[in-house]
């Protein structure tokens, strides 16, 4: 019966067509936001991750609750003892001290005078240790518009745009103007190597990288770092392991009254990262609720015109004797089938366009030309196993749920007036 | 210029005593006379700075040569970090120089607010160079005993110049007009910084307050303490010293 029913759609295209169209374009649509949705929430992790927060973050309990001011002085001591001991205790992670900083970049004359100055937001990472992941992690290479990456103590890269503000080239001396971790004010010199872009507005505009060991010297924090980001091996967050680690580190027995006492937290405990976690998660459920109910009130109408363009046919097979429960069950078959045609060609399609998106992106730099956010500015969508059974569920309970509801008129037909109907 | 900080908040008086059966002061003589007290010809200073940190405390010494109110020129003795570390101020421009980058830096702006060496002092406290009585109208709130001395309070407000703090509080010495405690607030009346004064000594016939507690009422920890070592007044300082090039030396 499937091959009859088949035979009909495919042979009368005025009943199949439409129906067939709404669904593969709701599937399409569905299957291409999805990935879209889920590229944004990866980059928005990864970037989250590898740039400020690390799958979990250890810090001083008072540096977490001051920790959107940068607070150096509340920052960790003892920082090799401690990251030691999180090697050995979470051997399956990686570890990278970081320091985060504030402070002006001064350009000198020929005369050693100011010639421009401006503001510099820093990050000290391990740049030189050759095992080091971090250069990998920032993603430096891929960001280097000029120049090199440093390579000695002293280096530093620039964003591009500061650099151009500042009118420094690779190679020029600077000097950094900062705080150290006891208040005073810090100042060291540094060449810099290169300039780098990241394509995220907030580190374009003023991010100065240096190696972590030259911020330690510059800011006076030997042996200390404000943060330590830990990472799984493979890259990829995942909540409940992180939970462990948390729940793991912050039973060690400590001074409850120590306000420097080292404690740790999860990307997803990030200010602003739960939130948009959540909210990114419940906004593909949400496309695809409201392709579904889009889709099924297109079909559903759809369905009432096709079922009154057949009356006559449906009238004629209940008048030869054909029960009304076949009639309506062949008509819910057939939607199945036009359900998942439509859906094989609306996933294909929406696939192809995620896979275009995955490699190429959006580039939507231009509109985001007055935000701070850290956030990507080139989107991409990703391709997951879910992506391609996604558009399965909107397109098939669409279609049903369209014929269905549309099909009920089959059973109000009176068996008495066929023939008339069909005289007439 | 850490001397000069003294000197800046007004923490230098002059022994001044007012006669017997005087009518007492208006607020704004009680100004004046504080202002007068607050500053004198020139003097060379070692003083000593301890910053009592949320974490720890630490010890800064400095000598600083000053010339009226709008010449200052400091060099940071100790700790080794902050040794060989200079200030000047000319007027209302500040330089520093550090010998580890041999860069003479102009600090203006925003970093003017920033704390000097980790202080509770901001920049901008040390660059108030303008008496009082100009920048503020006063008057007498009410009167209270202080370090066992009988004083005045005097409550300040802005005459709406470009100042840092739009009200104060100051508790004036009746008698050696030395100012001996002050509360500066915002215009939206938060308490932003508070001094308060723990001795008061006679050198060179003048009463200096050689011993304070600047606390950055924003800030934790248990404020910086200010000690004047050895001061003398009325010293002859060159002019060289007053200029950029001795940064450098």
């Amino acid at each position: 019966m499937i091959r009859f029913l088949l035979k009909g759609i495919l042979r009368d295209r005025s009943r199949s067509l439409f129906p067939f169209l709404i669904v593969a374009a709701g599937v399409f649509l569905t299957v291409a936001f999805f990935c879209y949705i889920k590229g944004a929430e990866t980059d928005f992790v990864r970037y989250g991750a590898n740039l400020s927060y690390g799958h979990v973050k250890v810090m001083t309990w008072a540096y977490q609750k001051e920790a959107d001011q940068v607070p150096n002085d509340l920052a960790l001591t003892g920082l090799s003892g401690l990251v030691a001991e999180l090697r050995r205790t979470y051997p399956d992670m990686e570890w990278a001290p970081r320091i985060t900083f504030g402070g002006l970049l001064d350009v000198p004359d020929e005369k050693g005078e100011t010639k421009f100055q401006g503001p510099a937001a820093g990050l000290g990472v391990d740049l030189l240790t050759p095992s080091s992941r971090e250069p990998e992690r920032l993603e430096l290479r891929k960001a280097l518009v000029r120049g090199r990456l440093p390579a000695a103590h002293g280096e530093i890269l620039l964003s591009d745009e500061m650099a151009l503000k500042l009118k420094v080239l690779p190679g020029e001396k600077t000097t950094l103007i900062g705080t150290t971790m006891a208040g005073s004010m810090a100042m060291k010199n540094f060449t810099v190597t290169g300039t780098v872009r990241f394509g995220i507005q907030a580190m374009d505009r003023t991010a100065l990288i240096a190696d972590l060991a030259d911020v330690q010297a510059a800011l006076d924090m030997d042996d200390a770092a404000a943060q330590i980001l830990g990472f799984f091996a493979d890259g990829i967050y995942r909540q409940d392991p992180a939970d462990a680690a948390v729940r793991r580190f912050n039973a060690r027995t400590q001074d409850p009254n120590d306000d420097f006492r080292p404690v740790m937290q999860t990307l997803k405990e990030e200010a602003g990262m739960g939130y948009m976690l959540n909210a990114m998660t419940s906004m593909a459920a949400i496309i695809v609720f409201v392709y579904l109910l889009a889709m099924a009130l297109v079909l559903w109408n759809a369905g009432l015109i096709g079922t009154l363009r057949r009356h006559g046919e449906f009238g004629l097979r209940l008048a030869i004797g054909e029960d009304k429960g076949h009639v309506y069950r062949t008509m819910i078959y057939e939607s199945l089938m036009i359900g998942v045609l439509g859906s094989i060609v609306g996933t294909v399609l929406g696939l192809a366009l995620s896979y275009f998106l995955q490699a190429k992106g959006i580039d939507f730099s231009g509109m985001l030309k007055n935000i701070t956010l850290m956030m990507p500015t080139v989107l991409r969508a990703r391709v997951t196993p879910m992506s391609y059974v996604i558009g399965f569920v909107p397109g098939i309970l669409a279609t049903l749920i369209g014929s269905a509801i549309a099909g009920r008129r089959i059973y109000r037909r009176q068996t008495a007036q066929l023939f008339k109907e069909l005289e007439t | 210029m850490m001397n000069a900080i003294l000197f800046r908040c007004g923490l230098i008086g002059i022994l001044f005593l007012g006669g017997p059966g005087q009518t007492a002061p208006t607020a704004q003589e009680i100004l004046e006379r504080a202002d007068r007290n607050a500053v004198a010809g020139s003097r060379i200073a070692v003083s000593e700075m301890i910053i009592h940190g949320r974490r720890d405390s630490r010890s800064i010494s400095a000598k600083s040569w000053v010339q009226g109110e709008d010449k200052s020129f400091t060099e940071y003795l100790a700790p080794a970090r902050e040794k060989g570390i200079k200030m000047l101020k000319l007027g209302d421009q500040l330089w520093t120089y550090s010998p580890d980058t041999d860069r003479t830096i102009s600090i203006s702006g925003h970093m003017l607010r920033q704390s000097v060496m980790g202080s509770d002092l901001s920049y901008e406290d040390m660059m108030e160079d303008h008496s009082l009585v100009d920048l503020y109208h006063a008057e007498v709130a009410g009167e209270e005993i202080v370090l066992d001395r009988p004083c005045w309070i005097l409550s300040l407000t802005s005459k709406g110049g470009d100042v840092a703090y739009a009200s104060r509080k100051i508790w004036v010495d009746k008698e050696r007009y030395v100012l001996l405690k002050e509360e500066r607030y915002a215009k939206s009346g938060k308490l932003l910084k508070r001094l308060e004064v723990k001795s008061v000594v006679r050198i060179q016939n003048r009463w200096i307050q050689n011993s304070l507690v600047f606390k950055d009422a924003l800030k934790t920890g248990q404020g910086t303490e200010f000690k004047i070592q050895t001061i003398e007044f009325d010293a002859t300082i060159p002019d060289y010293i007053f200029s950029k090039a001795s940064l450098r030396k």
